[in-house]
């Protein structure tokens, strides 16, 4: 029997462990309990972020419970008072030996060309347990192989031990229940349903979970042996939740990402974004060294050419000076470009947002809870915002768990049905520009008369459960585009009324927004969220003597020629901005463009200079999830050619400008922040390095949130669909479209209509639809889809096909499509 | 319209001069009838129950000392009592009898469908839940349409569904047909299954389905030959139930014989009186074996039963002497062998049937079982090696550790291990394809290792010493197998 080292001290249980007296926590699974005692026992189908199913019989041990010796699966037995287990008698050294014997009978042995050679659990316990040969000389079972079982999982039937992991984790964590077991016996297999592939944003941790090399990930198939790789932990930045990691990296190329168990986060489960989209790290469109526009085209130059143009472009009147983006960065590299921007150059004009979200301030501004409060059991939780699986599938795994398993109780207040939406209590269907209104009426207490689609005892029973004694936790974030944020803005004020003691979990998009947020990359703060005015005065060179534009606004003063240099952080206005017109026109009145990337974009792709950065994995520094958790962010790699840390080229940019920032290394420029933030004075980045949960980084608020009176509801007309507008994960983003495996994964556009405006519209024949809109029309393709509500129809951003922000326009409060058969009607607006 | 049409021979009933207390109208041709049933006292116990407390009911059915036909033998109003005071709850009725030799609940399905409905309704009652799930196997299309038709009278007449009778009383019956699985015998595959899941056992404990079974919700299963049991009780009382059989198993049980006897077929024995040799032997049953010939093994309680000899003839038919002499009664289907059978086939053949419905979810049973079959078509084809043997019941120690029952054999001076065996695996099943493998080669060795030189006519050639012969089977891309050819591998 191995031993592994017991980790914490434990009082309750008594029971006795081969012979020794030890104790285990009350309702502890035996296998656990050993496992904390120092004794580990070998396992296969048992996984402790699952339910026990008991299922590969490895970890039968003998165990004694008052009516004499039995083998007893420890995966699915709590421990009881004075049970006797007995973890290395013969008995169970037999049944060890004879369940490794059976798993092999029919294991094809092909470790020498299987990924999982090497950090194998069969070959392992197969070594530490197994009798070290095998009397089968039968026939082994064959199956084709491999077979895709979705865009990015392989499945090679052969090797499969059937532990029933990766369809216990399809339908019990992900719920996608699309791989099951079919046949019986020893033809016994994992397999999908026809026609059913197991697309799942999850699929990736299937081949984590695998203990042996049956699921296999496309991306990382026969890249490397698990000796070759080096790892190191860090944490995924696909989107805000901050899912933990292990980046692992084979002769300086990253070939792989692992789940961390971080309990705070992602309870070791990752989406396939989080897991793949390192690949883009990886992409041959790396920009490599500084280039330059020369004659209308970007040529390659040197890094001293570039800086100097840059700084002759920055050095300019400030407020002609404007910066977007910003997500992408480390907390260190944010902090550095908010001081090169707002303390050297003096310019607020500055955004890490990009008009498809919330203000700042909000953000900022409401008190923030954490996803473990949020998901505690018993918890209300309300959903005021996007569809969590596609904005932080983490998130919504866990926000899943809490409702499905822990009897907290869901209560959504959204425009269109989301993933979660079969768990709800109480669903509140907010048709576009109602959902201020919504909460006012709950706030005011008036629930006797209907408020736009929410019917009045919906309200009714909504007060009841938001205003009972159970704690309310209010996951929150733009749900639409094609209505202004001033709802969603209003909305939270009346649940400020409604539940004062409230806590808040943003659902933004973008990697690190909150640590660009909390690090000033936003018109109005500083570092630490300090107002820009009275912050910072005598820390740094100078601030912003005036407040600045967000990114709306950076466009619009832009296009009317008001700003001269634009500097872009990762950030692709064109490509992502809601209202691509306004970008367009903003862009061709630019003077200087400066992309900061490590990829180009639509926008960076027009830039004049183009500043080659690191990308993830492969510079240090620090992430900030939505709950403000500090985790790790760590380099396994050199940034290709002469590509550098953001950190260091803002600290070289500054150089080139005049003032210095006032640091060489990551080390100096962290203990000036800590010297700058008060919130970061006692963070401790050694121990942010070393914890799974990282410690929370909550800087006071010196300011109060004001809410105004909610904006009236726009006036409902009779034909109009309203347009609902949100984002899924696969898209046309830079990172996926650069991830080789990821970059098909995008659907196209489709417009999707509830299946009874369908026979209200008399489409059920046709392929297409007539949108109008104002003066213009377009013929676009269409489904029927249950998660889209009466009245309204719903076009996901940046797909394929369709730009639907085409359809979107800043200055709209909502978005009033008209739709239609081929025919002209007679009463076109 | 009832007619007294005198059947002797229902198709599988063989009707004898003993007590009768659940095939009593299986003699009338029209007995599945509800007209046949009321002429005959059906539903009388139900108007008697719908009188009575439910919990004396529950009382009447414990004094009576019903014992579970399924297979367990556990009585009946003990497993009742074992539910928590939480609804809903449910009664799940097993009918998804396919235990290799078993047909009786196949017959009372299709000739006495309102007894058993009653059964459900009575039990119902006395345990105050008012959903019943009958579960009927798949294959079983006649007793589908019996039961289904019954059930539509019965619920026409008011003996089910809203106010039973007339009273306050409403119960539903919920059909449901298998799929075509026998694991989904087992308690707990067939909650899976009536949930909708694919029927695979669950480990008990903690899913004893008495506190957490369909649903999760507490679950009485009960045998359909248990539960026809139940209105016959009724209206006669416990004492009068325990009048027939013996103290410690009352009443009578259905067996179903098959094999090589003169007369197979289903009859109603009395518990704990009438022996083997009785049941083999005895003119009003199967009237001996056939040509004469001699006895040479038999399988006394189901395909997962360790077998007996003619030494165990005189053992009576009842539960805790048949365990104790190393076998189990199970579901009552006995299989008797006479001196043409060969051994190996046979063990064969009832090792096949495990392997083949395995339902793959613990490895001891999926790989083992199938790895049994292996070795045994192996041996049987004339490939054996003399360390097979050892193997086979190496394997066996694997699914079943420790001394695995057997019946005694006087001769060699060996004693009978008692049943039940120990198992490594989540439900029996595993551990059943052990049976006939111990049970084989303790008693006939010899012809196992008479296969080992000998081969059988119609097999072809023996390879060389030294060389195993594999069959490849090569998988084409739509995923069906053919065998190819065979492959040469040195050992
Ligand atoms: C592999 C296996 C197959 C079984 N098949 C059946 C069956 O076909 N019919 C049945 O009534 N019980 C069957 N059982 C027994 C049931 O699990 C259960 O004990 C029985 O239905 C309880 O009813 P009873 O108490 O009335 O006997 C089987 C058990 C096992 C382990
Ligand atoms: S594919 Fe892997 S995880 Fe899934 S059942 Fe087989 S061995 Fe287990
Ligand atoms: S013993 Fe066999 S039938 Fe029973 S659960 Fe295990 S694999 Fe399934
Ligand atoms: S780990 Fe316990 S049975 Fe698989």
């Amino acid at each position: 029997m191995t031993s592994v080292e017991p980790t914490e001290a434990v009082t309750g249980i008594p029971f006795v462990l081969n012979g020794t007296a030890v104790e285990a926590n009350e309702g502890e699974l035996l296998i656990e309990a050993c496992e904390r005692n120092g004794v580990h026992i070998p396992r296969f189908c048992y996984h402790n972020r699952m339910k026990p199913v008991g299922m590969c019989r490895m970890c039968l041990v003998e165990v004694d419970g008052g009516r004499g010796p039995a083998l007893q699966p420890s995966c699915m037995l709590p421990v009881t008072p004075d049970m006797k287990v007995e973890t290395e008698s013969e008995p169970t050294k037999k049944a060890q030996d004879g369940v490794l014997e059976f798993l092999l009978a029919n294991h094809p042995l092909d470790c020498p060309v299987c990924d999982k050679g090497g950090e194998c659990p069969l070959q392992d316990n197969a070594y530490a347990f197994g009798a070290g040969e095998t009397r089968f000389v039968e026939e082994k079972r064959h199956y084709e192989k491999p077979i895709p079982i979705s865009d990015l999982v392989q499945l090679d039937r052969e090797r499969c031990i059937l532990c029933d992991r990766c369809t216990r984790f399809a339908s019990e964590v992900a719920d996608d229940p699309l791989i099951h077991f079919i046949d019986r016996g020893s033809q016994t297999q994992v397999n999908t349903f026809p026609d059913h592939p197991f697309s799942s944003y999850f699929s990736g941790n299937t081949v984590q979970i695998c203990p042996v090399g049956a699921l296999t990930a496309t991306p990382y198939r026969f890249k490397a042996r698990p000796w070759d790789l080096d790892a190191i932990e860090s944490t995924a930045a696909a989107d805000t939740s901050g899912a933990r990691v292990v980046l692992q990296a084979s002769q300086n190329e990253l070939v792989r990402t692992l789940g961390v168990d971080s309990e705070a986060v992602n309870w070791s489960w990752l989406s396939d974004k989080d897991r793949f989209y390192y690949e883009a790290t990886n992409s041959p469109d790396r920009v490599t060294e500084p280039l330059i526009r020369d004659g209308g085209e970007l040529k390659p130059t040197r890094w001293g050419n570039a800086m100097r143009a840059a700084a002759r472009a920055l050095r300019i009147d400030p407020e002609r000076v404007a910066a977007i983006g910003g997500a992408r960065l480390t907390l260190e590299s944010q902090y550095a470009w908010a001081k090169l921007l707002k303390g050297v150059l003096g310019t607020d004009h500055v955004d890490a947002q990009l008009g498809d979200s919330l203000p700042a301030a909000l953000t900022l501004g409401l008190p923030r809870t954490t996803i473990a409060e949020a998901c505690a059991p018993g918890q209300i939780i309300v959903l005021m915002g996007p569809d969590p699986k596609e904005v932080a599938p983490t998130l919504y795994i866990r926000l899943r768990h809490a409702v499905v398993e822990d009897g907290a109780t869901l209560i959504e207040i959204t425009p269109r049905a989301t993933s979660l939406s079969k768990y709800a209590t109480l669903r509140l269907q907010t048709a576009p520009g109602t959902v201020g209104q919504v909460l006012s009426a709950l706030a005011d207490g008036q629930l006797d008369t209907n408020v736009g689609t929410v019917q009045a005892p919906e309200l009714e029973r909504a007060h009841q459960l938001l205003t009972g004694d159970r704690q309310v936790s209010v996951v929150f974030g733009r749900a639409n585009l094609a209505e202004s944020a001033r709802y969603s803005a209003d909305a939270l004020g009346g649940m400020r009324r409604l539940v004062p003691n409230a806590g808040y979990l943003p659902l933004l998009r973008r990697s690190n927004i909150h640590g660009a947020l909390e690090m000033g990359l936003t018109p109005g703060f500083l570092p630490g969220g300090a107002r820009n005015r009275g912050g910072l005065v005598d820390k740094w060179p100078s601030t912003p003597e005036f407040e600045g534009h967000d990114t709306d606004a950076i466009l619009k003063a832009a296009a009317q020629g008001e700003i001269d240099t634009l500097v872009l952080l990762g950030a692709d206005p064109l490509g992502d901005f809601p209202d691509s017109t306004l970008a367009e026109a903003a862009f061709a009145n630019i003077k200087t463009l400066i992309a900061v990337d490590g990829l180009l974009n639509t926008s960076s792709a027009r830039a004049t200079i183009v500043l080659p950065a690191a990308l993830f994995g492969e510079e240090d520094g620090t992430f900030c999830n939505l709950e403000g958790r500090l985790s790790p962010i760590r380099a396994k790699v050199t940034p290709p050619g002469l590509a550098r840390p953001d950190w260091v080229i803002a600290a070289d940019l500054s150089h080139a400008i005049g003032p210095e920032l006032g640091y060489t290394t990551l080390e100096e420029l962290r203990s000036q922040m800590r010297a700058t933030v008060p919130a970061l004075d006692d963070v401790d980045w050694d121990e942010i390095d070393g914890a799974d949960d990282g410690p929370l980084f909550r800087p006071e608020r010196n300011w109060e949130l004001e809410f105004g009176d909610p904006a009236q509801m726009p006036p409902t007309s009779s034909y109009g669909y309203r347009l609902v507008v949100d984002h899924k994960l696969w898209d046309l983003g830079t990172m996926s479209q650069h991830s080789a495996s990821l970059a098909n994964l995008a659907g196209p556009a489709v417009l999707r209509l509830s299946p009874n405006d369908i026979q209200l519209l008399d489409l059920a024949d046709r392929q297409q639809v007539t949108v109008d809109l104002g003066e213009e029309s377009w013929e676009l393709p269409f489904v029927a889809d249950p998660q889209v509500a009466p009245r309204t129809a719903w076009i996901p951003a940046r797909l394929p096909g369709f730009d639907v922000r085409e359809l979107l326009s800043a200055g709209r409060s909502i978005t009033n499509l008209r739709l239609r058969t081929g025919e002209v009607p007679a009463d076109v607006e | 319209m009832a007619t007294n049409d005198y059947v002797p021979h229902a198709a599988g009933y063989v009707d004898n001069t003993g007590p009768k207390i659940v095939t009593s109208r299986f003699h009338h041709r029209d007995s599945y009838t509800l007209e046949r049933y009321e002429a005959t006292n059906g539903y009388a116990a139900l108007r008697a129950v719908l009188q009575m407390q439910p919990t004396a009911v529950h009382e009447t059915i414990k004094e009576a000392v019903l014992l579970g036909r399924g297979g367990a033998g556990f009585p009946a109003g003990v497993k009742w009592g074992f539910m928590p005071p939480v609804w809903p709850r449910y009664l799940v009725v097993n009918g998804d009898e396919s235990e290799p030799g078993t047909y009786k609940d196949r017959l009372l399905m299709e000739r006495d469908p309102h007894q058993l409905i009653e059964g459900c309704i009575i039990t119902c009652f006395a345990l105050g839940l008012n959903t019943c799930f009958l579960y009927v196997r798949g294959e079983m299309a006649e007793a589908q349409e019996r039961i289904a038709e019954a059930l539509n009278d019965a619920y026409a007449s008011g003996y089910v569904g809203k106010n039973i009778c007339g009273t306050d009383v409403s119960i539903d019956v919920v059909l449901t047909w298998g799929a075509g699985a026998y694991i989904v015998g087992e308690e707990t595959a067939l909650i899976e299954s009536l949930e909708g899941n694919r029927g695979m056992p669950r480990l008990k404990p903690p899913f004893f389905p008495a506190a957490k079974g369909l649903y999760m919700k507490p679950t009485i299963v009960n045998n359909v030959e248990t539960l026809a049991n139940i209105p016959w009780i009724i209206l006669n009382g416990p004492n009068a139930y325990k009048e027939f059989g013996s103290e410690k198993s009352p009443g009578t049980r259905m067996v179903a014989v098959s094999g090589h006897v003169n007369r197979p077929g289903v009859y109603e024995i009395e518990q704990g009186v009438v022996t083997y040799r009785d049941l083999f032997y005895g003119d009003n049953f199967c009237q001996g074996m056939r040509d004469g010939n001699e006895l040479k093994m038999f399988i006394p309680g189901g395909g997962s039963s360790p077998w007996f000899f003619e030494e165990q003839l005189d053992v009576p038919i009842e539960g805790s002497l048949i365990s104790a002499a190393g076998s189990m009664a199970g579901s009552g289907a006995i299989v008797v062998m006479d001196e043409t059978t060969d051994a190996v086939k046979a063990c064969l053949r009832v090792v096949r049937f495990f392997a083949r419905e395995s339902c793959g979810k613990c490895t001891p049973c999926r790989e083992g079982t199938t790895w049994e079959e292996k070795i045994l078509q192996r041996i049987y084809n004339g490939h054996g090696r003399p360390s097979d043997i050892d193997l086979l019941l190496d394997i066996g120690s694997q699914i079943s550790p420790g001394e695995y029952p057997v019946a005694a054999w006087a001769e060699k001076g060996l004693t009978a291990v008692p049943f039940p065996p120990k198992q490594t695996t989540i439900c029996p099943l595993g551990p059943s394809s052990v049976a006939p493998i111990t049970s084989a080669i303790r008693r006939f060795r010899h012809e196992f290792e008479a296969k080992m030189t000998a081969r059988p006519a119609d097999e072809p050639e023996l390879r060389p010493a030294g060389e195993t012969w594999v069959a490849v089977e090569i998988a084409d891309g739509a995923g069906n197998t053919s065998d190819v050819e065979a492959a040469e591998v040195h050992s």
